[in-house]
């Protein structure tokens, strides 16, 4: 029986900060960041939004892109490392603005930037075991980065739902299989009750992002017996421009197989909705029978890799909510003050 | 705000849940549990607007509440919705950007907090409808 996506909505704040700008205020070269980082600008939350917020706007999408009752929902599981709440769930504020309250299973997942993709996971389990009809996963966050840290140049705001389900003429893109590669690696962590995460520097890169998504990556080929030539697309988790190209290259995808997906220069790292954000690009311009293969990264660290292959069924509904192109459009740009007081680096009370 | 208090009003306050009465066609929001009209001859049932709208009056804060204070300068407007009702909301915009008569849309966005440890108000503000 096949399992896999029956709707996607995203969700993307309308600011937007420049590199020059952050630069600017740290005595940076700006120059060397965006063409180091391969990211231009990042998404900046309003004053009034948190992950829950964005949650909640990518899950309407997603619910109105498909038209479905949001009553056959039978799990909601918001992926965050942002999530407002310490304790609480998230979770439960997108079930009940979506209208998939109450008879659900709910729970928040963190796992740095690949909560979401485990939240897919989860949902492709429950649905499978026909434990539920229709699972929605969630990758939201509003990343923090301390001021003047590297982070701060990337950290950004956003989110995708993706409703599971299993039912053939529900779906408009089928999930073949997915694959997971985890380890106990400290690359990146933040403590509790602390506002901004910390990281080893250059150790996230080798001993984290690269070794699990190759892991991942190599691991649901070898057991699909697929190449990176069998799909028309690929998505990596997109931490910076610099990162999904070279892990792209490595495995044997080539440019032009990632650029749609390749949000990052003009969104910034959204966290649990990168490699998911990528993945929703992919699908507004995918063909049906296009073959899609993603992996995403959380710290910490592990990777999520998926083969997907789009049906005939995405060009009834992609048109129905806004793209990621869209959401990208016509940004308002802010400076780095108006960026200190939406994050709320401005105490003002 | 105490927790019960928002929380008796957080499905009308999410997802824009109003009440309308079947007898006279009237809506309502916030959601009454009698016509004024028809009185005990109305038949009140739920209603969820689709919260499109447009701007009957506004203004710009720039000296605001406590708990607000972050979010200067903001609009207040009132809007009435398609279906009739009116209702007072913040408008995201730019104050320069609103304008009376301006078509709105619902988005989800916090409303408040009863402080750093208290809980968090989320609900339905407005924003420029430009499809």
């Amino acid at each position: 029986m096949s399992v896999g996506i029956i709707s996607y909505g995203a969700y993307v704040p309308k600011y937007r900060i420049k590199i020059e700008d952050i630069a600017r205020v740290w005595g940076d070269d700006a120059d060397i960041l965006k063409s180091g980082l391969m990211v231009n600008e990042k998404a900046v939350p309003d004053v009034d939004e948190d992950a829950a917020t964005i949650a909640v706007e990518a899950a309407r999408a997603a619910v109105s892109r498909s038209g479905i009752d949001a009553q056959r929902i039978g799990a909601v599981y918001t992926g965050s490392e942002s999530h407002p709440y310490a304790v609480k769930p998230t979770s439960t504020i997108v079930a009940e603005a979506t209208g998939t309250t109450p008879v659900l299973t709910a729970a928040d997942f963190e796992f740095a930037c690949k909560a979401g993709t485990a939240a897919v996971q989860a949902c492709m389990g429950l649905v499978s075991s026909g434990m539920i009809d229709l699972g929605m996963a969630i990758g939201a966050d509003v990343s923090q980065g301390a001021p003047g840290d590297a982070l701060e140049y990337t950290a950004a705001a956003g989110g995708v739902a993706y409703i599971i389900g299993n039912k053939e003429s529900e779906l408009v893109a089928v999930i073949e299989d997915t694959y997971s590669f985890t380890t106990d690696t400290p690359d990146f962590w933040r403590r509790e009750g602390m506002p901004y995460p910390e990281h080893g520097g250059r150790f996230t890169g080798e001993p984290g992002y690269f070794k699990h998504v190759t892991g991942a990556a190599k691991g649901l080929m070898d057991k699909l017996g697929t190449k990176p030539e069998d799909y028309d697309y690929a998505v990596f988790h997109q931490p910076n421009g610099k990162f999904p190209v070279r892990v792209s290259k490595k495995l044997g995808f080539s440019r032009e197989q990632i650029e749609p997906g390749l949000v990052v220069p003009r969104l910034g790292n959204t966290y649990s909705g990168s490699c998911m954000m990528g993945i929703a690009a992919t699908l507004d311009q995918a063909k049906p029978g296009d073959r899609i293969f993603a992996t995403a990264f959380g710290s910490g660290a592990g990777g999520d890799a998926f083969s997907i292959t789009v049906t005939d069924r995405i060009e009834e509904i992609r048109n129905n909510a806004a793209t990621v192109e869209e959401l990208l459009a016509n940004p308002i740009y802010i400076d780095y003050a108006r960026y200190a007081k939406h994050k709320g680096k401005i105490k003002v009370a | 705000m105490s927790v019960p208090r928002f929380w008796r009003k957080q499905i009308a306050r999410y997802n824009l849940v109003g009440t309308r009465c079947k007898k006279c066609n009237e809506y309502f929001y916030p959601p009454r549990n009698m016509c004024p009209g028809c009185r005990r001859e109305g038949e009140i049932e739920d209603f969820k607007f689709t919260g499109k709208g447009e701007v009957i009056t506004f203004t710009v804060i720039h000296t605001a509440a406590e708990g607000f204070e972050n979010q200067t300068p903001y609009v207040l407007g009132i809007i009435k919705l398609n279906e009739g009702p009116s209702l007072t909301s913040q408008i995201i915009c730019e104050p320069e950007e609103v304008k009376i008569g301006m078509k709105v849309k619902p988005v989800f966005r916090k409303l408040g907090q009863a402080g750093e440890r208290g809980m968090i108000y989320y609900g339905t503000k407005f924003v420029p409808d430009l499809c």
